[in-house]
């Protein structure tokens, strides 16, 4: 494997490789000097041609803790927007000898397409709605870590489902570590056939809660969407939404995900966000963790 | 490839008490010093030699921990295979201990000087002394010795020094191993 370019391309043994790896940058990243010499031969490039906070710093923190050299790059501020090609753009920051690429793009597949035509390791950090594997990763390692394994547990992941490439990675993240997986929220979100990748459906959200381990909560994309899939916000947040109150009148104690950025009080209230049962910033923790294990590794392979 | 036994159980035996006396010697109540196993193999030894020092001479709460070079090693890309790391287990800080780095090994003396890299993230030791219990003569690459040696042995490049430990491999025995 000399890309990640998505889960889909990745079997059970690479992720057990991937998580043991992190696990020794956990320890390294939770060290009074958190760095470690690994990657001082190695230039990588983040190539952001989309908006992105939380994974941008997280894969630059996390090259920065291999002692790789960086490069950062916003499609906003640069020739794209006088025309070039992604290959022309590609090519000629390859030219100042960097050695990986770090890509989040609108189009589906534009990292696949991109692997097959420059010569540099391929992380893909989100393609359009189609994958963001290093989040389903950390995703996956974060449950692994609260709840022991990810084998055999109910995970039902909420909300849009049908602009996600979280959800996308995540359920083949999931199902491939013999996860058992359900997906919930109002029928316009969940995308048609979407049964056909083995997993559930459900449009009951106190019904789903009650069945699972884990909740993974996501966001309401508003800037994918071009019309109205639910009638307002407040209305999709007392169907979807979870609060305390409907927390507490489960059965049982569930683990509560989100990928971020929150929509406080749309899908998700502050005092479930905050609570013990929350491991969102767990999640974000591991995700440096997790990016350190994905970049060591390919790293490991350009000669 | 030929095997032939270079140290029996009974000799490793004599060589651990050996350097334990000498770590003695020289560290006395152990109240400033920190035994670092250096991971995959170091920490047989380490284990063995903390085990000599608590049961045999009474020394009490000694600070032992195990260290993982992988991600210092200078050697990086250079091999067909990744590099897989082990753990590292350190709970104490170094900084102003007496820190002592225990190998079975000491061949090219790459590992340790990864080792002495590694062993600064957790502090600033005031001194860092070497114990291994097979010193290659003639094969270092770099200007490290022992301060604490079991047995010199002259191996050629072609010839490889393999400890087995009891609780890892059923029993203990060092292999010159001719390939």
């Amino acid at each position: 494997m000399n890309h990640l370019l998505g889960i889909k391309y990745l079997t059970e043994q690479d992720i057990e490789l991937i998580f043991e790896t992190a696990d020794h940058f956990k320890e390294v990243i939770n060290r009074a000097i958190k760095k470690v010499p690994t990657l001082r031969d190695i230039t990588i490039a983040n190539i952001f041609f989309e908006n992105s906070t939380r994974t941008k710093l997280s894969f630059e923190l996390a090259e920065k803790r291999l002692s790789a050299d960086v490069i950062n790059f916003s499609a906003g501020q640069s020739s794209v927007k006088k025309g070039e090609t992604l290959i022309d753009t590609v090519n000629n920051i390859l030219s100042m000898k960097v050695d990986m690429v770090v890509m989040r793009h609108p189009n589906p597949g534009a990292g696949i397409f991109l692997s097959r035509h420059v010569k540099a390791a391929i992380i893909n950090a989100g393609d359009g709605a189609h994958e963001h594997p290093t989040q389903a990763l950390l995703d996956t390692f974060s449950i692994r870590e609260r709840l022991g394994g990810v084998a055999g547990k109910k995970v039902v992941i909420v909300g849009d489902i049908l602009h996600s490439r979280v959800a996308l990675s995540n359920i083949f993240a999931l199902k491939l570590q013999g996860a058992e997986v359900k997906v919930c929220g109002p029928r316009t979100l969940l995308p048609k056939h979407i049964e056909s990748l083995g997993v559930g459906v459900e449009t009951n959200l106190r019904k789903a809660l009650n069945w699972c381990d884990v909740a993974n909560m996501l966001r309401i994309q508003n800037e994918r969407m071009e019309f109205s899939y639910f009638p307002t916000t407040r209305e999709y947040s007392q169907q979807y939404g979870i609060n305390r109150s409907l927390l507490e009148s489960l059965d049982k104690e569930i683990v509560i995900m989100h990928p971020g950025p929150i929509n406080r009080g749309v899908e998700i209230t502050s005092d479930v966000a905050d609570s013990d049962q929350s491991i969102i910033l767990d999640q974000v923790e591991n995700g440096v963790a997790i990016r350190m294990a994905v970049i060591y590794l390919l790293a490991s392979k350009i000669k | 490839m030929s095997q032939k036994v270079l140290l029996t159980a009974k000799e490793i035996d004599i060589l651990l008490h050996r350097l334990a006396c000498q770590l003695l010697e020289r560290h006395l109540d152990f109240s400033d010093t920190v035994l670092i196993g250096i991971q995959p193999r170091g920490i047989y030894l380490a284990n063995r030699l903390t085990k000599i020092l608590s049961e045999e001479y009474q020394v009490k709460d000694i600070a032992l921990g195990s260290l993982d070079i992988t991600f210092f090693r200078d050697d990086f890309r250079r091999g067909e295979k990744t590099l897989e790391a082990s753990t590292t287990e350190i709970d104490f800080l170094v900084e102003g201990k007496r820190v002592v780095l225990i190998d079975d090994v000491l061949y090219t003396g790459r590992s340790i000087r990864a080792a002495l890299t590694a062993i600064q993230s957790f502090g600033r030791p005031k001194e860092i002394e070497l114990l291994t219990l097979i010193d290659r003569r003639f094969s270092r690459h770099l200007p490290i010795q022992p301060n604490y040696r079991g047995r010199q042995v002259d191996a050629i490049n072609e010839e490889k020094v393999k400890v087995l430990w009891k609780e890892n491999d059923g029993k203990d025995v060092i292999y010159l191993i001719n390939t």
